[in-house]
This record gives structure tokens, C-alpha cells and sequence, in this order.
């Protein structure tokens, strides 16, 4: 219970369901913030108070379990070295397979339960076979499916989602403020949560160190200089500060992130459209598809809030390589790929290496880019 | 009905005590009124304070009412550290490691704030302060050393500390000491007289100030007192009407006193009986824990201890999910340290005690009270086993997690 309307209302129906229920809070920082010292983001005293009141009103116990040494390890360490790598990663994913999913529930059973509830949007389906299979939650805007994507047949066996089938955000909120919680029109929490005051750059910068760089063009030309390549990510138009203009005078994009050179490359907008993602490290969630150098058909979805693009998946050498139907935009390395089926998870990969879609002057290969 | 062994965390309140403080409650009147409804206050006000102050062998006068333990070590320490600093400046202050949050956080605040300089004295393995150590910090500092404090008894691992030593060095140091009676009081005897006797005090410097909490006897929380010698000065927090020899401003809190008064009495009365009966308890305690869970270490002194407190370290196992599967199963026990935001640090006590951090998280506290009977710690021991393996099994949290292993 995060201290948070959603978790707050799956905490209740997993009572009203006829579970019995204990609410359990992440500490997830030894030194948690408060509000009162300009926090904002979420394990703050604030929101471990909002999470016990919750409990109390549902009329179930709650206990504060400390993981803020594996957060750390797993989950924030884990952060700065993918940035350090140039990669761009998802640290709520990271928390879901490594923590709430793992350590959490490892934890959790080893003391007597059987699952883990979230207030997390997405729907478990059980098939008549008996698997259990993960799939979108009912309402789409508020489907969370994609940073649950790195849960694995054992852990969906022990999770259980209240909310996934609930029509919008606002009938959670009614349905909080019905049953009393305090926290019904609490604002949700959008920032990486270990990063309090949303400044993830100045926060990287701390951390990773800022030194000055050269940003090249795609002929390796240099053309802006910048304090340290891990504040850019793929994608990115805003903030580049080029001092040469691009000869056709059109905006011009982060194309690709190099850490070990500290250089970033910048380049015309067609040149960000990828045609293939590929990666070695993935699951599946639940049964495995029949998926082999002969490609499937599925949905690739590279971003919690992007929308699918219909795909054909193959698995190659121990590599998933998809071929989006239409190419993908501002896809980086280190990025997850959450591999769909219609509405249920199939499962997903780290995207280790991009190829463009449209090879752009001369030297279409210097677009690639690899880990 | 869950078994309750949390008493050091505070203890039931008194049945006789709930009344009085329900009937002094209806009592109109401002003790520091001139009136006749404010005298009427005044007197009940007054015969509390007496009562209270015969349980601690020291004049009434002496006796400052506060919001509690923590505000009367608060006002002990900051109050004579300000003081001391009028004559000349003097940044030090003496305690040992392991003392209270209340006495910890006040003397570091101190450091960051007012430019204090802490100088904290070792203890043993068993948890009691070093004299030697102590005395060559008074030999070394002993001109700059503005306040000296410490504990009676540990309130984490029960041991008795050396206090008519510890005061005494005060005393010949010319420093003002202050003890921290809080956890010691209702279960060792108090006598302020023949402690200040005992250990040269002449009012001024040596033992001069010394801190209880009302709830910790089964009176109500949120009054404490603190007494103060009459020749000693104490810089007050809170400033207003100048109640209590202008030491702790604030209307006072009459019905409070009241209750407080009648648990006084009522602890003084019951204490020797109470503490050979409690005494038995926990050495049962004691060793069903070591029969039940061979691996399991008792911390702090073995016999010189409060006579209501049980600590163990449990290697292998949290303290906090040992906490919650023995919580789970209806028996309330504690792990001793504190929380920040509900989360158990690390002992902070145990580390003092030469302990490692993995055994600092390690612990639970069992302590006993008034209303702790034989069926009581019959229920904790049979719950310990299961709360045990358990924990122990959830306790290797260093493994590999296989729910969340990639492939």
C-alpha cells in the first residue's frame, strides 16, 4: 500500500473478496522524505501515514517492510548504470520484477501468504487449462499491462490485480471516497519516486557526473557540445543547444546516446524511425508462445504509454528480433518491449540493439546503434 | 484478547487512575487563578505533586510537571547546557552511547544548532556504561563539559547502569548531571536524597535533574515530571506565564497530575512485591526463549536487569518479521529500537554493544507488566517457534530471488 488511492481500493476488494488481508508498506528509502521538507515524489512519512489510515479504515493490519537496501541495489544503482551505459531504463519495471514481485513476495510467502495484490490496471485470466495469462486492464487509458510485462509464469500465480477491470480512474476515486479513504482525491504519483524532486537530470547529474561532450551529425561532424551525455535520451528535440544549423535548416533529434565517448548524435526526424528492435533478455508471461526463426504475429509496445504496433516476432540465435509493421519512433536501447497478443501479455524483452527503417543519406548504418 | 508484551512501550492504565483523572477532569478551575475555583485546582495540583514526589525521595518543590519523558529531557539537557554557557562557554556533553532517541537526538540537535560537542562514552558488552571511560573524558574535558547524562536502566536491553558512579564523577567534575529515570522508574527504587548524598551532589553540580513519564507506571500519557534541585538553574524551552518556578510555562494540567499522583502511589505501594513476582516471570521468559530457540542470545546484563525486560537476538531471523508473525498470532512484543516511519533501524544500543548490524536488526524486546501473568508468557513461547522459522526462512534475503531470476 503505497499511501495511494489505487492501492488503498485493492486492498479493500481483495477484503470484500473474502481474502484475508495485511496491508504491507515499502519503505524504499532509509531516509524517507516528508512533504514538509519540499518531497514530492512518493514513500514519503506522508504516504506511509495515508497508507496506514487506509488500513485502519478497511480494518486490516499494517506493517512497514523495509527493502530500501535491495531498492537500491536493484532498482536505483540499476538506474545510474543504465544511464552510464547510454541505455534508457524503466526503474518502475525494475521495481515490479525485482521488488514487489520478487523480494516482496518471496518475503510474503516464505511468512505465510499466498499472493501479492496491487492497484496495479491490468487483469489476470485464468485459461480453462489452467494457466494463468496477464492481459490489459478494461480500460485502456489506465491499462498499466506494460510495466508488468516482467512478470513470469510463477510470479502471476501469486498476483492478484482488483482494479484491472474497473471502467476509469474516477469510479476508483468514488468508489475511495464511498468507503471513507481519506486519500480518494490524493493526486497520483507521475516521478520516478527516489528522484523527490522530479529533477532527473540534476539528480542524474549528481550521480553520473557532468563533463562536456561533443554532439555530432551523422557524418560525425560536430555540431554543439553538451555537460554530459546521459541528460539526452533517443528521441529528444528540446534543449540540444546545436551551434552549427543543420544545412536544411529542420529540427533536428537525439539519434543515438554514446557513453563511452560521451557523444551524442543528432539528426533529421526520418532517421529516428526504426524498422527492427531486438534483444537476448526476455520472459514470457505465463505459457510461452510457439515462436521460432519462422515469425508469429503480435503487438510491440515499446513505452508504458505508447500504443501497439502490429509486428511479426521471431526468435533467432536466443534473439527476439520484431519487425514493426510501421517503424517505431524514438525507440532506445535499454528500453522494454513488451511483446502482445491482442489484450494479453505474451512477454518482453530488453531492447538491446535498434536498425532504422529509412536509411537517411549516404551512411544508413551509422543510424544503428547497439549495446 | 492479544497477550500484550510491550510494557516498556507503555503499560496499562490503572482502573483507579482512569477514575480519578475522569472525577479531577469535572473540577472547574486554573490552578494559577486567584479565585476560590482556581485555589481548589491549586490544592489538588499541589497534593499531586507531593504524592508524586514522595515516590522519587525528593522535595515537591522540586518537581516540575511536563508533557513527559521526552519533554523532560529536553528541558533537562538543552535547560542546563544554556545555563552553563553564561559564565563561559563550556560546548561539552558527556553521555554514554546507547541513551534514548530523546537524549541522542537532544544532544545532537545541540551539536548542530548551538555548537555543542558531544563526547560519548563506551559501553560493555553487556550494555552498562564504562566508568573508566568516563572519568578519563572528565580528566581530559572536564573544564569544557557544560551537562553530563545518562540512563538508569537500558530501555532497550533492561541492563541496570552504574548510576551512583556516573553521578559521582559529575559531582567531582563540578558538572550537573542528569538521569534518565524514565525506564527504571516502578521497577528499581528511587531515592533522590540518598543518591545525591551518595554520590557528593551539593544541588548545583553532580546529580541535579532527573526525568519519569507517568504512562510507563500506569498513569496517563502526557504528563511527565522533571525534577530539578533547588540550586540548580535550568535554562526553560517554552516561555509564557511563568508556571512551575518560570521552568516550564503552560496552564497546568490538574487532572492529569491527578492521575498520575494515584498510579504514583499505587506503583510505590505494590513495587517490592511486584518486582520479585515480574522478576520470576522473566527469568521463565528467559529460558523458555533459550530452550525453544538454541541459537537465541540474551543481550544485556544477565541478572542485573530490569526486572520486566527480556532481549534477545535471534541471528538469522528479522526482528521485524519475528514482530509481525508473533503479532499475527495475538502477542504484541517489540523490537526495541526505533521506528522512522515504521521501519526498525538497526539497534543503535546493540551496535554500541559491539554487536553486528545484521544482529541490530535482529532483536526482539519482551517486557512485562503489571497485568502480565504466567498464561501470558505461556502464549508467547508457543508461538515462538513457528514466529522463528518463519522469519528465519524469510531472513536470507541476500539469496538470489527465484521469483524474479531471468532466464
Amino acid at each position: 500500500m503505497s499511501g495511494g488511492v489505487d492501492s488503498a481500493v485493492a486492498a479493500a476488494r481483495a477484503v470484500d473478496a473474502g481474502h484475508e488481508v495485511v496491508g504491507v508498506h515499502l519503505a524504499l528509502s532509509r531516509m524517507p522524505g516528508t512533504l514538509r521538507t519540499g518531497s514530492r515524489g512518493c514513500c514519503t512519512i506522508e504516504d506511509s501515514m495515508d497508507a496506514q489510515r487506509a488500513a485502519n479504515l478497511i480494518g486490516i493490519p499494517y506493517y512497514v517492510w523495509d527493502f530500501s537496501e535491495r531498492f537500491k541495489l536493484d532498482v536505483v544503482d540499476d538506474f545510474i548504470a543504465e544511464y552510464r551505459a547510454g541505455r534508457t531504463p524503466n526503474p518502475c519495471m525494475r521495481c515490479n520484477e525485482k521488488i514487489k514481485f520478487a523480494a516482496l513476495l518471496e518475503k510474503a510467502i516464505d511468512l505465510g501468504f499466498d499472493a501479492v495484490v496491487t492497484g496495479h490496471y491490468a487483469t489476470i485470466v485464468t485459461t480453462p487449462e489452467g494457466d494463468r495469462e496477464l492481459h490489459r486492464a478494461s480500460a485502456w487509458a489506465k491499462d498499466q499491462s506494460y510495466v508488468l510485462g516482467v512478470l513470469t509464469t510463477e510470479q502471476l500465480a501469486h498476483s492478484m490485480f482488483p482494479l484491472g477491470a474497473t471502467p476509469s480512474k474516477a469510479e476508483v476515486r468514488a468508489e475511495a471516497a464511498e468507503r471513507g479513504f481519506t486519500v480518494a482525491n490524493k493526486p497520483d504519483s507521475h516521478d520516478i519516486c527516489f528522484i523527490p524532486d522530479g529533477d532527473t537530470k540534476g539528480w542524474l547529474g549528481e550521480r553520473v557526473g557532468t563533463e562536456t561532450g561533443q554532439v555530432l551529425d551523422r557524418d560525425g561532424a560536430v555540431v554543439g557540445s553538451h555537460e554530459g551525455a546521459h541528460a539526452f535520451t533517443v528521441g529528444q528535440r528540446k534543449g540540444l543547444h546545436l551551434g552549427v544549423p543543420a544545412p536544411d535548416g529542420r529540427p533536428r533529434f537525439v539519434l543515438e546516446v554514446r557513453p563511452k565517448d560521451n557523444t551524442v548524435v543528432v539528426g533529421p526526424k526520418e532517421a529516428l524511425a526504426i524498422g527492427e528492435i531486438a534483444g537476448s533478455r526476455y520472459t514470457w508471461a505465463g505459457r510461452a508462445p510457439a515462436v521460432g526463426v519462422a515469425p508469429i504475429a503480435c503487438d510491440v509496445q515499446i513505452r508504458a504509454h505508447a500504443d501497439p504496433v502490429p509486428a511479426a516476432l521471431a526468435l533467432v540465435n536466443g534473439e527476439l528480433v520484431v519487425h514493426p509493421e510501421t517503424p517505431l519512433d524514438g525507440v532506445a536501447p535499454g528500453q522494454t518491449a513488451v511483446l502482445y497478443s491482442g489484450t494479453r501479455v505474451l512477454g518482453q524483452f530488453t531492447i538491446d540493439r535498434t536498425v532504422s527503417a529509412v536509411p537517411v543519406g549516404a551512411d544508413a548504418s551509422s543510424a544503428d546503434s547497439s549495446a | 484478547m492479544a497477550v500484550y508484551l510491550d510494557h516498556a512501550a507503555t503499560t496499562p492504565v490503572r482502573a483507579e487512575v482512569i477514575a480519578a483523572y475522569a472525577e479531577a477532569m469535572a473540577i472547574v478551575g486554573n490552578p494559577a487563578s486567584i479565585h476560590g475555583p482556581g485555589q481548589q485546582a491549586r490544592r489538588l495540583l499541589e497534593e499531586a505533586r507531593e504524592s508524586v514526589a514522595a515516590t522519587l525521595g525528593c522535595d515537591p518543590i522540586e518537581l516540575v510537571f511536563t508533557s513527559g519523558g521526552t519533554e523532560s529531557i529536553n528541558l533537562a539537557i538543552k535547560g542546563l547546557y544554556w545555563q552553563q554557557q553564561r559564565a563561559r562557554r563550556r560546548p561539552g556533553v558527556i553521555a554514554p552511547h546507547g541513551e534514548h532517541h530523546a537524549t541522542l537526538d537532544t544532544i545532537e540537535w545541540l551539536e548542530r544548532h548551538e555548537g555543542a560537542t558531544a563526547h560519548w562514552t563506551p559501553l560493555d558488552q553487556l550494555g552498562r556504561a564504562t566508568l573508566d571511560a568516563t572519568a578519563e573524558q572528565y580528566a581530559e574535558y572536564g573544564q569544557e563539559i557544560a551537562v553530563a547524562t545518562a540512563l538508569w536502566a537500558n530501555n532497550e536491553v533492561g541492563t541496570i547502569q552504574p548510576v551512583t558512579g556516573l553521578a559521582a564523577l559529575a559531582a567531582t567534575a563540578s558538572v550537573p548531571f542528569h538521569l534518565d529515570a524514565v525506564s527504571a522508574y516502578g521497577h528499581l527504587p528511587i531515592d533522590l536524597v540518598a543518591l545525591r548524598e551518595a554520590s557528593g551532589s551539593n544541588g548545583a553540580n553532580g546529580l541535579v535533574a532527573l526525568s519519569v513519564s507517568a504512562h510507563k507506571i500506569g498513569g496517563p500519557v502526557g504528563i511527565g515530571a522533571l525534577v530539578v534541585s533547588r540550586a540548580a538553574v535550568v535554562e526553560p524551552l517554552q516561555h509564557g506565564g511563568g508556571q512551575q518556578r518560570g521552568l516550564r510555562s503552560g496552564t497546568q494540567d490538574v487532572a492529569a497530575a491527578v492521575g498520575f499522583a494515584v498510579a504514583a502511589t499505587a506503583m510505590a505501594e505494590e513495587r517490592v512485591t511486584e518486582q520479585a513476582r515480574l522478576g520470576a516471570l522473566r527469568d521463565r521468559v528467559i529460558a523458555g526463549v533459550h530452550a525453544a530457540v538454541p541459537g537465541a542470545q540474551l543481550s544485556g546484563d544477565p541478572t542485573d536487569r530490569l526486572d520486566s525486560n527480556v532481549h534477545f537476538v535471534f541471528p538469522g531471523a528479522q526482528g521485524d518479521s519475528m514482530l509481525f508473525l508473533l503479532d499475527l498470532a495475538g502477542v504484541a512484543v517489540s523490537t526495541g529500537s526505533a521506528c522512522q516511519a515504521g521501519v526498525p533501524e538497526p539497534s543503535h544500543v546493540l551496535l554500541a554493544m559491539g554487536r553486528t548490524e545484521g544482529d541490530a536488526r535482529s532483536a526482539l524486546r519482551i517486557t512485562l507488566g503489571r497485568t502480565t501473568t504466567d498464561a501470558d508468557v505461556d502464549a508467547f513461547l508457543r508461538a515462538l517457534p513457528t514466529a522463528y522459522t518463519h522469519a528465519s526462512r524469510a531472513g536470507s534475503a541476500d539469496r538470489d530471488t527465484a521469483l524474479g531470476a531471468r532466464p
